[in-house]
């Protein structure tokens, strides 16, 4: 006689209803859960290729490593999570009820001999008796008990803790109705529609209102999470979803208006609220309502929750002075520029092209540390609270903006508005870049004892002008020698040479006259020529600042230190021009600002349905853990008592306990 | 007779004027609090405050001596502020400010507290001395309300830098981890009345000396005991229920990690003689990651909560998210096996000792390797 091999139905439910399976499913869940932290989620598909290569970028694309938590493969571990739990409520459901409500009252003298948990006392007292006082102290102990005659004698059934089992229904009820929360605030619809056809992704940076329908999601799309940036004293009707590469628009069924966004800050300027005034308009333009959000704070409407989740700049008017860094003269030229848009400047080597891309009212910087970190938006939910603040000091408005040349390469800069003191000194700071992983490299140009830069583009221009070489080198050679040699085959000399570090210098800076010295002197004398030609190219560029500040009507430049140090930072300023990659500087003298608010919206259906089973599961998990479900059996016949008590779970708790009724029984039946 | 057989009396009845005198002072200054300081705080605020008076009080009445250190810790902290006279720099110049229990003075003899508590006891489980562990006993007991002054004191201190900057101090990953010993210290302390064994502490107060060790290396070499404005992100009244609900969950989890390794060194011969009963080191084992469990199921559910009022989504599958699911999914795998198998032994020991690993990674992990909205505490 063979047994019957069970069906594959049937093993089927008994894989899914199986422990083994559950703790597996667990498992698998928390290990797909970490390659999420540690693969850096929905960033730019760019940056993924840089960091893997187009083999592995394609291989992990496949997988939907990108978004890992909605994946397909990674839903289908959920699913069988809801139906292994459902599956394990279902097979075990009718059972746990009917334990809950059963006294086992059919249990026999010869069942209740074989306990491991037994006592057995010796009584005088008649059965009834002894039942009755027994029924009231197990009543007393928060037992429930039922009194049944057997032959002979009194069978007590007694239970407690039953709403252990209760416990488990709520707490994997729990599971299911939160997982099913999950997927309701999912995208779940939008995969579905994506995969046949009816909706597709945008990549294309172009208009929101351009977006074709097929990227549009319709304002009764049940769940969505999405951001829009707002200007202040603009509004938008729709936000953008990040989906994989691309972005969909989900149109709105109203309008949001910003009027304001701010920022409050701490004494210490770290940053301490972010609010945005914002209206709300119903689709025919009516003001609907008004309110201020802010973080932690956000704003329900038409069951669409609105949130304060970053800001950025939103189209700040820039007037700009802007300065000819190789011209020999020291002249400006304004220009006016708006945050998110671009001019064109003209000049001999070709038409660039400046795009404007943020301003930020307030740099904190670490003084001696580098600069900000460069990003588009700001964050308001982040932010770390512990770390070296001590340095920290806010160094008043930045503007980033890119110069691309007419062949299309671009460097990025960032220009401060206010002078920086470094070294007891005071300078206007300009940062740059090629790329933007790079830290901005700065160049510093001096101020005078003004606070202007006029002095200092003076200087550069005189230094850079070819006609003026053979005044100052002449004004150098007759200064730096005595009076007998005045006119003598050595001025003719020195002044030569002067010129000649002059010319060298006006080429490429420190790094020219350096390649010169390596070329034409013997390694021996280097060090030596090097300490001459810079002595003697801080001395004609005192000339030359003399001679500058003639033409241009001023006093001559006093004799000081202040002189010194002035002549000496416009040399290193003007070497470094050379490799600032730009023939321009930008002095932003006045701003009028204009903020942007990101704001987050997010209609989730499902969020409910999370939190109440969110209830369920607080209160299953206390029902299982610290409801203890036992058991006690009493029979009693004339002469004697048996105790017999059971658990599922066998705790320290449980001897002491069964101790305790035991010396109950015993004092009892005496 | 039978009144004999220790029949529970009403939970009321059983009180004892003690109990009452309790619930009496927390709701005294519970009310006091709430008159004084009632225009400041919201209506959750007010909410959260109203409903510690109860639940404190019950609290005491459950664990008797809680009352005691309440009180203690309530009584110096207001002398402690009575000293300040609104002034932080007498934080430097007050004597019992200055070397008792002025904020940081009160942390760092906590921290030397647990240090000698941890030697103490040691020295008691190897030299079998119960006098010298009931010293160990009393010496977390003074480094538990040690602590619980320093954060006290904190509090105040925090109001003292400005109005606007004072904020309950639970806020970064100094704070929490003083928060972190004290709960731990106090889970151990119930254990260890509750089962009559001191034993255990030898291996607990280990946990809780690492973490000492970490607050006095993030104190004296990152210099980060100092406070700091809340970001915008933390002023909610989220926080008061978010992170303590937290580090019960934590600290029970450290617990059974170290009763797993005293549970693995006694079953494989070492010190077991000095150490209590296989069964009794389980049996804790399993209470502590009930508790954890629990705890840290509401923590996570709190932490989604506030999250939808914050991040705009109760689950972004943020890094801490994401890790916080990990943990949990990690106990309720060990509590099914060992409920619903009914399992035991080594196997849960190893396993509940491997749990520290991953409450450490989501505990501090997460905060040094992996970016998120949660990061709060950097190194």
């Amino acid at each position: 006689m063979n047994p019957t091999p069970p069906s594959f139905g049937k093993s089927v439910f008994e894989l899914l209803s199986s422990m083994r399976f559950a703790i597996s499913l667990l498992s698998i869940l928390a290990v797909a859960s970490i390659i999420g932290t540690v693969l850096k989620q929905a960033e730019p598909y760019n940056n993924y290729v840089i960091q893997f290569g187009p083999f592995w970028f394609e291989a992990f694309e496949k997988l939907g490593l990108y978004d890992v938590y909605h994946a397909a493969w990674f839903l289908v571990i959920l699913t069988f999570l809801v139906v292994s739990t459902s599956v394990c409520i279902y097979r075990n459901a009718p059972n746990f009820a009917r334990e809950m409500k059963s006294f086992r009252e059919h249990v026999s003298e010869q069942s209740l001999n074989a306990f491991k948990h037994r006592h057995e006392a010796n009584t005088t007292q008649p059965p009834e008796a002894l039942a009755a006082s027994a029924q009231r102290y197990l009543e007393g102990q928060g037992y429930k008990v039922k009194n049944l005659p057997r032959e002979e004698g009194v069978l007590l059934a007694a239970k407690a803790g039953s709403w252990n089992r209760l416990g488990y229904f709520l707490a994997h009820s729990a599971i299911v109705l939160i997982c099913i929360g999950g997927l309701m605030d999912g995208n779940l619809i939008f995969k579905v529609q994506q995969l046949l056809g009816y909706k597709k992704i945008e990549t294309r940076d172009i208009p929101q209102s351009q977006v074709p329908a097929i990227s549009r999601l319709s304002p009764s799309n049940p769940s969505f999470r999405g951001s829009v940036q707002i200007p202040e004293g603009s509004s938008a009707d729709v936000v953008f979803l990040n989906v994989a590469d691309g972005y969909l628009v989900q149109d709105l069924p109203f309008t949001v208006g910003l009027k304001q966004f701010r920022i409050e800050h701490y004494t210490t300027g770290q940053p301490k609220n972010f609010e945005s005034d914002i209206e709300i308009f119903d689709r025919a333009g009516k003001k609907i309502r008004e309110a201020t959000i802010a973080v932690n704070h956000p704003l329900i409407q038409d069951g669409i929750a609105i949130y304060q989740a970053s800001f950025a700049d939103g189209g700040t008017r820039l007037s700009l002075r802007g300065w000819n860094l190789f011209a020999p003269t020291a002249s400006s030229f304004p220009i006016e520029g708006t945050v998110h848009q671009n001019a064109t400047l003209t000049s001999a080597a070709g038409d660039s092209t400046l795009e404007f891309i943020d301003f930020r009212p307030f740099n904190i910087e670490d003084m001696g540390g580098d600069a900000a970190p460069a990003r588009d938006t700001m964050s308001v939910l982040g932010g770390s609270s512990v770390g070296d603040k001590k340095h920290l000091r806010n160094v008043g408005p930045s503007f980033q903006y890119k110069l691309r040349d007419s062949r299309g390469q671009a460097r990025e800069f960032s220009n401060y508005m206010l002078p920086l003191e470094l070294d007891g000194r005071w300078y206007m700071m300009s940062g740059v870049r090629d790329a933007p992983n790079e830290a901005f490299r700065y160049m510093r140009m001096p101020l005078d004892a003004d606070g202007n830069l006029e002095t200092f583009m003076r200087l550069r221009g005189a230094l850079l002008d070819p006609a003026l070489r053979p005044e100052i080198a002449a004004n150098f050679a007759h200064q730096a020698l005595p009076q007998n040699a005045w006119g003598t085959e050595i001025e003719g000399k020195l002044t030569n040479s002067a010129e000649q570090v002059l010319a060298l210098f006006a080429k490429g800076g420190f790094q020219t006259l350096g390649q010169f010295i390596e070329t034409k002197v013997p390694a021996a004398e280097r060090e030596k020529a090097a300490g001459t030609y810079l002595r003697i190219l801080e001395l004609t560029a005192f000339e030359a600042l003399k001679i500058a500040d003639r033409q241009a009507n001023l006093p001559p430049p006093k004799v000081d230190d202040a002189t010194g140090w002035l002549v000496r930072d416009t040399l290193n300023s003007v070497s470094d021009m050379f490799v600032y990659g730009a023939p321009i500087y930008l002095q932003l003298m006045h701003y009028d600002e204009v903020k942007a608010s990101g704001l987050q919206l997010t209609r989730s259906p499902g969020k409910k349905v999370v939190y109440f089973g969110s209830l369920l599961l607080t209160l299953g998990v206390f029902f299982m853990l610290f409801v203890r479900e036992r058991r006690v059996w009493l029979l009693i016949k004339p002469g004697r008592a048996l105790l017999a008590m059971s658990s599922a779970k066998h705790t320290i708790d449980f001897e002491k306990e069964f101790t305790q009724h035991a010396q109950a029984l015993d004092s009892l039946a005496k | 007779m039978e009144l004999a057989l220790n029949q529970p009396a009403p939970l009321l009845k059983r009180l004892s004027w003690f109990d009452w005198l309790f619930a009496v002072i927390v709701a005294t200054g519970g009310l006091f609090a709430l008159s004084r300081f009632g225009e400041f705080m919201d209506i959750y605020e007010k909410g959260i405050l109203l409903t510690a008076i109860p639940a404190l009080a019950v609290f005491g009445w459950f664990w008797k001596p809680f009352r005691t250190l309440f009180i203690v810790v309530g009584a110096v902290s207001l002398f402690a502020i009575s000293q300040y006279h609104g002034d932080l720099a007498r934080m430097d110049e007050a004597f019992f400010l200055k070397y008792l229990i002025a904020s940081q003075a009160a942390i760092m003899w906590m921290c030397a507290l647990f240090g000698l508590a941890t030697l103490t006891y040691w020295a008691g489980l190897l030299s079998r001395s119960e006098f010298t562990m009931k010293t160990a006993s009393a010496m977390t007991w003074s480094a538990v309300a040690m602590g619980f002054i320093g954060l006290m004191v904190r509090w105040y201190e925090s109001y003292l830098i400005g109005s606007d900057v004072g904020h309950i101090p639970v806020s970064n990953l100094y704070e929490v981890f003083v928060l972190f010993c004290l709960i731990t210290a106090m889970l151990y302390l119930y254990f260890e009345a509750r089962y009559q064994t001191r034993q255990m502490g030898a291996f607990v107060l280990l946990v809780i000396s690492a973490a000492v060790g970490f607050i006095l290396w993030y104190a004296l070499d990152r210099d980060a005991q100092g406070i700091q404005p809340l970001v915008p992100a933390l002023k909610s009244w989220w926080m008061k229920l978010h992170v303590p609900a937290n580090f019960i969950g934590y600290g029970s989890f450290s617990i059974s990690a170290m009763l797993g390794a005293a549970y693995l060194l006694a079953q494989r011969g070492i010190l077991a003689s000095r150490l209590p009963r296989l069964e009794v080191i389980d049996d804790i084992m399993y209470k502590s990651i009930a508790i954890g469990f629990a705890f840290f199921t509401i923590a996570t559910i709190l932490g989604a909560m506030w999250a939808a009022e914050a991040w705009g989504g109760y689950w972004s599958w943020d890094p801490k998210e994401t890790w916080a699911l990990i943990v949990w999914l990690n106990y309720a795998a060990w509590l099914h096996i060992r409920l619903v198998k009914g399992l035991r032994g080594p196997m849960l020991a190893w396993w509940a000792l491997g749990g520290l690993f991953v409450t450490t990674f989501a505990f501090l992990g997460v905060n040094m390797f992996l970016s998120g909205l949660h990061s709060y505490g950097t190194l």
